[in-house]
């Protein structure tokens, strides 16, 4: 599925022979290998592009993303180089001052890295693992929905569960909503909002 | 937007107001300049602040936050005063003609109908008067004293340049410069593109700026053209997705609506969605309704939702209220009666009005979940963090858990942008550390849910054991498998409009092809028609352009159908030839439509039909009068903010919008001028997204400390120098910021007296690479629009003061 474009390789190739025919044409053929062994690698050249979009505003520039490693079982990939997307309809390959920052959120220090949790009363929050999490935040949900779940009002069934909100992602895929909404929703949940608002 | 981004390029006049866009899209504003530069266009600003946008625009006006309506009403009544209307657009394609049922009326800023205690209307006058045949009277001659058209006239009569100036501070010659210009567009060959975003939304009549600018914008044909529109800019890059896909209180996914209590049945709930043709002919496409629905439930509850059991309605929740939406619901929780929430990337503490409101309903919760790739303050509203958040934790019960997610740069799927593309990303790199998925996490959750209600029983576990699962890894459902399920599947064999088969098992061409027996399942058939047999077509990048209209068919997928300018039959006149050759989109061609997008309109029906380009309305027409659709008015009217520094001078009794909800403790807490005597209002930074951006080193770098903005006549009335640390507090809350003293905020003069404007952006908080800061949200009130409950965020009064810098933060 995944779309791999390889821009940076093309350009790569188009401009070391231009290089190396004009050289050659000078006269100077004996040192081209020279010249080639000292031009240190375009970094961006071993590097995987992917495609995607910037998850900022609503314009949804089209982003090319650089990473290092093939994504093979051994080689963790990172991304390294982010840049607009030249062939995207409404950017063109630019990025303003927010998406030109994107790498930066990508590998910020204030990102979210184990599941934490925080006990009543605690002052700090602890490492916990997912079955911990998982487990515990089921629990809490069922718990409360079997407490105030609200399946009749007189004679009317109305299966709704009000006493526990959720509120949708901004920036998630479609896909991720769908989803949500699914699992939200086959619940019987009410408070349920997203931050089309604010 | 009706439109999309490229399309502004060929706008010949663009309006921003209720926005920024120079500052908040700044790659989509590259289409104004577009304009500008080769299409000779002219830009208009109309903003309480001189932003970048006005830096560059044409004509820039000053307006006092909040009164918007004034202002817009006042340009209708100078169109139809001067006769600038595109006559043969609005006789053929709105409801101009229309006849209002006798007894409809407004006076002293009320309409027909108001009920002071319940802030409601009784809305039975605002419809129109049937006749015998059973649709919709309508007077062609627009002479009766009951059509919309004469009612409109009426209703704007008072807004005139002298009142607009009183009211917005907007002087009379700049409003008139302006209503010229846009007057320009009333001629078939110009179009005025409309540019807004949370500048009009955060407004306790947020809706009604929107629709008095779509008045102005039908009155001049703008609708459905080239270069037109009403173009809501949004401010994140996937809500236009969550909202298309239902993730709100009281909506189904492709704005449908959830059961209320009074539709005990199905048969009841279908009964107020037949959408009745209002006049002979009309298309009214919300008469498809049940094969949407249908098809929904079979998408969600597969085989359990059935002909017998009424498609499992039983399963969906019926709501008491018009929705929970999130005012009410930490409304409820102030009383301690929400027990937890689980906050998929979304940052409340910041986000919701009243801070301090917020942090007490927190307080009172069991437990909150969020779910983040960065971490937020609401996963630390319990934290002690000196003036910026001070709580003392051991008083605090909240269990909180906080999840690490991915971001863009992990995950693969679609978002949809303003310009409702949906447009498929894929991932360059693995989560860091444990981070998962937001799918992989709400999958995890309800198979464990679900596994407890299989061992322990419980509350009508029904719907959770019978939900649609079928993916093929239970507890990390693939993004295309989700998007297959949305774009809708057949699961029997099916005949399509030609009367070919479609066999079951395969994915469905569009919404078109869904049907109510039970034969085809989709999760939201707005979007049906992003995964069909081809494949993924929101994967597509083939950018061709044909006839440079910015379209670029093939790039993407747009919802509905492709469709890429909304409403485009109306870019043709009544016969099906475009408008003017410069603005040709579509055509009739003698035996279909075709043009440059998909038609918004049956393929094959011939003009001569008469069937209107608004095929969504029963009316077949856009609406001047929206009859009883919105509740605070089937036309705009100007009402101040709840918190203003002027009384309402066409109706001095009104405080704010009379149909807005607002809550005892909330009403108890709004300020007076008197003691609050400048009108704030909130704005988003060119270098900063939302409560992002903070944390990524280069924008905190460009942007590193919170500040609020004030004129120099006002540093000067304060004795406040650039730089100095000033006080800005509401009955709500009190913050400390640094004092950026500027030219870019100028006093008002309105009604003879100057109003000080206080900008305050959003952005900062105590997490993050920034330093410690606060957001709007400290000072701003608990009162949403009338409509849709969005937060008045856009004005409201504080009072400022010099003062001393802020006790360092405990680490």
């Amino acid at each position: 599925m995944t779309m791999q474009m390889s821009r940076r390789t093309l350009m790569k190739g188009i401009g070391a022979g231009v290089a190396v025919s004009s050289l050659g044409s000078l006269g100077f053929a004996a040192l081209e290998p020279a010249m080639a062994a000292s031009v240190r690698a375009y970094k961006l050249a071993q590097t995987r592009e992917t495609r995607n979009t910037c998850p900022y505003c609503s314009v949804a520039c089209g982003v090319i993303m650089y990473s290092l490693g093939d994504k093979s079982k051994n080689a963790r990939a990172s991304v390294l180089h982010i840049e607009g997307d030249p062939d995207h309809p409404v950017n063109r390959g630019t990025l303003c001052p927010k998406g030109a920052g994107l790498l930066d959120f990508v590998h910020s220090e204030t990102r979210t890295k184990y599941p934490m949790h925080r006990a009543p009363g605690s002052t700090e929050m602890k490492r916990v693992s997912w079955d911990f999490a998982l487990d515990r935040i089921a629990r809490l949900l069922k718990d409360d929905r079997d407490k105030n779940f609200i399946a009749k009002s007189g004679d009317v069934t109305v299966n709704r569960w009000v006493s526990t909100g959720f509120l949708g992602a901004s920036a998630t895929t479609n896909e991720t909503a769908y989803l949500t909404y699914k699992v939200v929703r086959s619940m019987g949940a009410v408070t349920f909002d997203n931050q089309a608002r604010v | 937007m009706t439109n999309h981004w490229a399309d502004i390029k060929h706008a010949d006049v663009i309006v921003v107001m209720g926005g920024n866009s120079a500052e908040a899209h700044p790659c989509g504003f590259k289409w104004v300049i577009e304009a500008k530069v080769k299409n000779n266009a002219k830009l208009v600003v109309i903003d309480p602040r001189f932003t970048r946008t006005a830096s560059v625009a044409d004509i820039y006006c000053p307006i006092r936050p909040g009164t918007d309506i004034a202002f817009l009403n006042a340009v209708t009544k100078y169109l139809l005063d001067h006769d600038k209307l595109q006559h043969e657009y609005v006789n053929a394609y709105t409801n101009c003609g229309f006849i209002v049922k006798e007894g409809f009326g407004f006076q002293d800023g009320l309409f027909t109908g108001y009920d002071e205690e319940k802030r409601d209307y009784d809305k039975a006058t605002w419809e129109y008067e049937i006749g015998p045949d059973g649709y919709a009277v309508v007077d062609p001659t627009l002479q009766h004293p009951r059509c919309v058209m004469q009612l409109l006239k009426q209703h704007v009569a008072q807004y005139t340049p002298e009142l607009v100036e009183r009211i917005c501070g907007s002087p009379k010659e700049k409003f008139l410069q302006i209503c010229e210009l846009i007057a320009t567009t009333s001629v078939p060959d110009r179009t005025m593109s409309s540019l807004y975003a949370l500048g009009w939304t955060h407004h306790s009549k947020g809706s009604q700026n929107i629709r008095a600018m779509t008045i102005v914008q039908m009155l001049l044909g703008n609708i459905g053209m080239l270069g037109g529109g009403m173009n809501a800019l949004r401010g994140h890059s996937n809500i236009q997705g969550l909202t298309d896909l239902g993730l709100m209180s009281n909506l189904l996914p492709g704005y449908m609506t959830l059961p209320q209590e009074r539709e005990v049945t199905l048969a009841d709930y279908m009964s107020t969605k037949r959408f009745k043709p209002l006049r002979p002919g009309q298309t009214s496409y919300w008469q498809n309704y049940g094969k949407f629905f249908v098809s929904f439930q079979k998408a969600f509850y597969g085989k359990a939702a059935t002909k017998e059991n009424d498609w499992a309605y039983d399963y969906l929740p019926k709501l008491d209220v018009l929705a929970y939406d999130v005012l009410r619901a930490f409304e409820m929780a102030q009383d301690g009666k929400i027990s937890g929430y689980v906050i998929q990337g979304f940052n409340p503490l910041m986000s919701f009005p009243n801070r301090a409101k917020m942090t007490e309903a927190f307080s009172k919760m069991k437990f909150i979940v969020v779910m983040d790739p960065l971490q937020t303050e609401t996963a630390r509203f319990w934290q002690d963090h000196g003036e910026y958040n001070a709580v003392d934790p051991k008083a605090i019960q909240t269990e909180v858990f906080e999840l690490p997610t991915t971001c863009f740069a992990e995950d693969e799927g679609s978002l949809s942008n303003s310009s409702r593309w949906l447009q498929w990303h894929w991932a360059a790199q693995e989560a860091p550390a444990e981070a998962r998925s937001d799918i992989d996490i709400m999958a995890s959750l309800h198979l464990r849910i679900k596994a407890l209600y299989e061992k322990e029983g419980g509350a009508f576990p029904d719907p959770i054991l019978n939900v649609n699962w079928p993916y093929e890894i239970e507890d990390a459902p693939r993004p295309d498998e989700l998007a297959r399920e949305i774009n809708g599947y057949t699961l029997a064999d099916i005949k399509d409009a030609s009367g070919a088969v479609i066999p079951a098992g395969k994915q469905v061409d569009g919404f078109a092809q869904l049907t109510d027996d039970g034969t085809t399942a989709c999760g939201c058939w707005v979007y049906s028609g992003c995964f069909t047999e081809k494949g993924n077509q929101m994967a597509r990048r083939d950018n061709t352009d044909p006839g440079d209209r910015g379209i670029a068919p093939n790039w993407a997928w747009a919802w509905p159908s492709n469709r890429r300018i909304l409403y485009n039959r109306a870019s043709c006149d009544p016969q099906g030839k475009p408008w003017a050759e410069r603005k040709k989109l579509m055509e009739w061609n003698g035996s279909r439509w075709v043009g440059f997008d998909v038609p918004d309109y049956g393929p094959t029906v011939a003009p001569d039909k008469n069937v209107g380009p608004f095929i969504m309305n029963p009316e077949g027409v856009a609406r001047l009068f929206v009859r009883g659709l919105m509740r605070d008015g089937p036309f705009p009217a100007h009402y101040e903010p709840f918190e203003s520094p002027q009384a309402n001078l066409t109706a001095p009794k009104i405080r704010g919008n009379p149909a807005s909800r607002i809550f005892k403790r909330d009403l108890a807490q709004l300020g007076e001028p008197k003691d609050y005597p400048y009108a704030a209002t909130s704005y988003r930074l060119t270098e900063h997204f939302h409560f992002w951006t903070k944390h990524a080193r280069v924008n905190a770098i460009l942007q590193p400390e919170f500040f609020v903005e004030i004129s120099e006549q006002l540093a000067a009335e304060k004795g406040v120098s650039r730089g100095d640390w000033v006080r800005v507090w509401s009955p709500r809350g009190s913050i400390k910021a640094k004092a950026v003293v500027t030219k870019r905020i100028k006093p008002l003069m309105c009604d003879g007296k100057a109003v000080h404007v206080v900008g305050i952006p959003h952005h900062f908080g105590f997490t993050g690479s920034t330093k410690p800061g606060f957001g709007p949200n400290s000072l701003t009130p608990v009162v949403g629009d009338a409509n849709i409950e969005t937060p008045e965020f856009k004005a409201w009064l504080v009072n400022l003061e010099r003062t001393t810098p802020p006790a360092v933060p405990v680490a």
